[in-house]
């Protein structure tokens, strides 16, 4: 069985972002970059199903400028067998990226698609859904645990208020979150191995996708900033400003 | 103009968050009305019928959609939507499952977790972990939206009389089936509907301790929710969780008790009316944002709270 991963090259989650002064955009300059936290995810479990013989190869994709192969050399130093680089420059839509993985997906026939539920930066949580319904697939989004079952995936999902399971016949797609499972690092050696693997670089046009813009960023600010209130001495007087001050307890 | 808001329900009540939706379907403009898909569902379609400011409700009865599988859900979405302008749910995670296939359905871009409605076609929402809030405009002549329920204000669930009308196509893909669900059963109000909640994080050092805040929340009537370093640690269970990847909570009061404040904490929090932080690291970050700020050792604040409320 084959799958595919796909990784995306974001601002390392430990950067504090801002907004321009200005407000044209938000201030990246000179700050640190990494592969998505949820997409780190991903690659680790295709890494596992490989390493359990279920999966036989992983191929690990990108969509981004030339940059992005430093992430798909950190998917190949975990595991990955080898990688897709879908060229383009600056950023592009969901909708874009998951028409783009359609053409990936159509070239490469994997029985599983694993993608991060959201990328850190721009917070919409789409491609994974995007992709499943442009290619037809049953999508298990949000997963804790991932069992292959014969042809068919059982995913556990977070959802609201608790856990769901859901049968997808394969091929499907799969999309992380937080507690799938814990990645693990990359080793010296497998970093230097990294370096060999195939690295295979794909265009918009080889794939038969029309770059489009739907939506246009008109500016960024910070969020609206709370004022710090006061300390309280002890807990008779927190309960008095309570009651009496916010008026939010009887 | 006309808008139609998917619902979220249980097939037997609505969801509070399908409320806020509403409001902010209406401050787009033109008609509010409600999908409302899933099996034996009359009960959830009559409570949409009654929420002020719809005009109309369409229901979708089918067995296909009794589980909200996104498979088959999007399919119905995205055929009702050819009458519609807009295609609005509350970004809850059955919405985040299924309308972003919606948008692909019809090639259009979808707009997640919107805060506020600038104009038709302009909208903010928070981005870098509601580090930067983007003011975002669409071009796309259908547009579908997700909503942070917490940004808006819920529409009154009583007073409407919309017209109620079947949906008679049935989408079943074929490709996914419902196999379990494990959904915690609890006497306390719902997290993110809840009017105050009490939070515990790494402080509480362990799942027992926990238990302190069972009192709190009893008294005044609080949901109980945790940092994912307590859901990390296996002090609870995920589902409780608030924070940037967990639920985002804006109760008239908020108490957090022994979390520092991390910013993927506080981007799940911050617009809470009131902050409360019981934390006995006086630099923990918490109170930088606490209206009300106590330091204290959570283990004898938490039984001299619960005995003065």
């Amino acid at each position: 069985m084959k799958v595919l991963v796909a990784v995306k090259r974001v601002v390392d989650y430990n950067v504090k972002v801002r907004a321009k002064a200005d407000g044209s955009d938000v201030d990246l300059n000179n700050v640190k970059m990494a592969i998505n936290p949820f997409c780190e995810i991903a690659v680790e479990e295709a890494v596992r199903l490989k390493e359990a013989g279920v999966a036989t190869e992983v191929v690990a994709v990108s969509v981004g400028p030339k940059a992005c192969q430093e992430q798909l050399r950190t998917a190949l130093a975990l595991g990955a067998d080898r990688a897709i680089q879908v060229e383009v420059e600056g950023s592009v839509e969901p909708l874009v990226v998951a028409k783009l993985l359609k053409g990936v997906v159509e070239k490469e026939a994997p029985q599983l698609v694993i993608l991060g539920k959201q990328s850190i930066d721009g917070d919409n949580n789409q491609t994974g859904q995007m992709l499943g319904a442009l290619t037809n697939m049953a999508q298990g989004t949000f997963a804790s645990e991932v069992k292959i079952d014969g042809d068919s995936v059982n995913v556990t999902r977070e959802i609201d208020g608790g856990l769901q399971t859901v049968k997808l016949t394969l091929p499907a797609i799969v999309t992380t979150d937080l507690r799938l499972n814990e990645p693990r690092y990359a080793s010296l050696p497998n970093i230097m191995k990294a370096k060999k693997k195939p690295l295979d670089v794909l265009t918009a046009d080889d794939l038969g996708v029309a770059i489009s813009s739907h939506v246009t960023q008109l500016r960024v600010e910070p969020p609206a900033e709370r004022q710090a209130g006061i300390k309280v001495g002890d807990v008779a007087q927190l309960v008095d400003k309570l009651k009496n001050e916010a008026k939010v307890i009887a | 103009m006309s808008t139609l808001v998917l619902a979220e329900h249980d097939n037997v009540s609505l969801k509070a968050a399908t409320l806020s939706a509403v409001t902010a379907a209406s401050q787009m403009g033109g008609d509010v009305h409600v999908l409302v898909a899933g099996a034996n569902c009359s009960a959830a379609a009559e409570a949409a019928a009654a929420v002020a400011g719809v005009s109309k409700v369409l229901v979708a009865d089918n067995a296909a959609y009794e589980h909200q599988l996104a498979e088959n859900v999007s399919l119905l979405v995205a055929e009702v939507a050819a009458d519609y302008d807009n295609v609005v749910a509350a970004a809850t995670s059955a919405a985040k499952n299924t309308l972003p296939r919606v948008a692909a359905l019809l090639d259009v871009a979808q707009i997640s977790e919107i805060m506020s409605v600038e104009s038709a076609d302009t909208f903010k929402r928070p981005i870098y972990a509601g580090n930067v809030i983007a003011t975002v405009q669409s071009s796309d002549a259908k547009k579908v939206i997700t909503v942070r329920a917490t940004s808006f204000d819920a529409a009154a669930a009583e007073g409407g009389s919309a017209a109620i009308e079947s949906v008679v196509s049935v989408h079943d893909a074929g490709i996914s089936t419902f196999v379990g669900e494990e959904v915690a059963v609890s006497d306390r109000p719902e997290l993110t509907a809840a009017s105050v909640v009490i939070s515990g994080g790494r402080g509480m050092q362990n799942g027992e301790t926990c238990k302190l805040l069972d009192g709190i929340a009893d008294k005044l009537n609080a949901a109980i929710g945790a940092s994912r370093a307590a859901v990390d640690a296996g002090f609870v269970p995920n589902d409780m969780q608030v924070g940037q990847t967990g639920k985002i909570v804006a109760p008239e009061l908020y108490i957090a008790v022994g979390i520092s404040g991390a910013i993927q904490h506080l981007a799940g929090m911050k617009d809470s009316k009131v902050i409360v932080a019981i934390n006995k690291d006086e630099d923990a970050p918490i109170f930088q944002v606490a209206d009300y700020g106590l330091v204290a050792d959570l283990f004898s604040a938490l039984p001299e709270l619960e005995a003065a409320i």
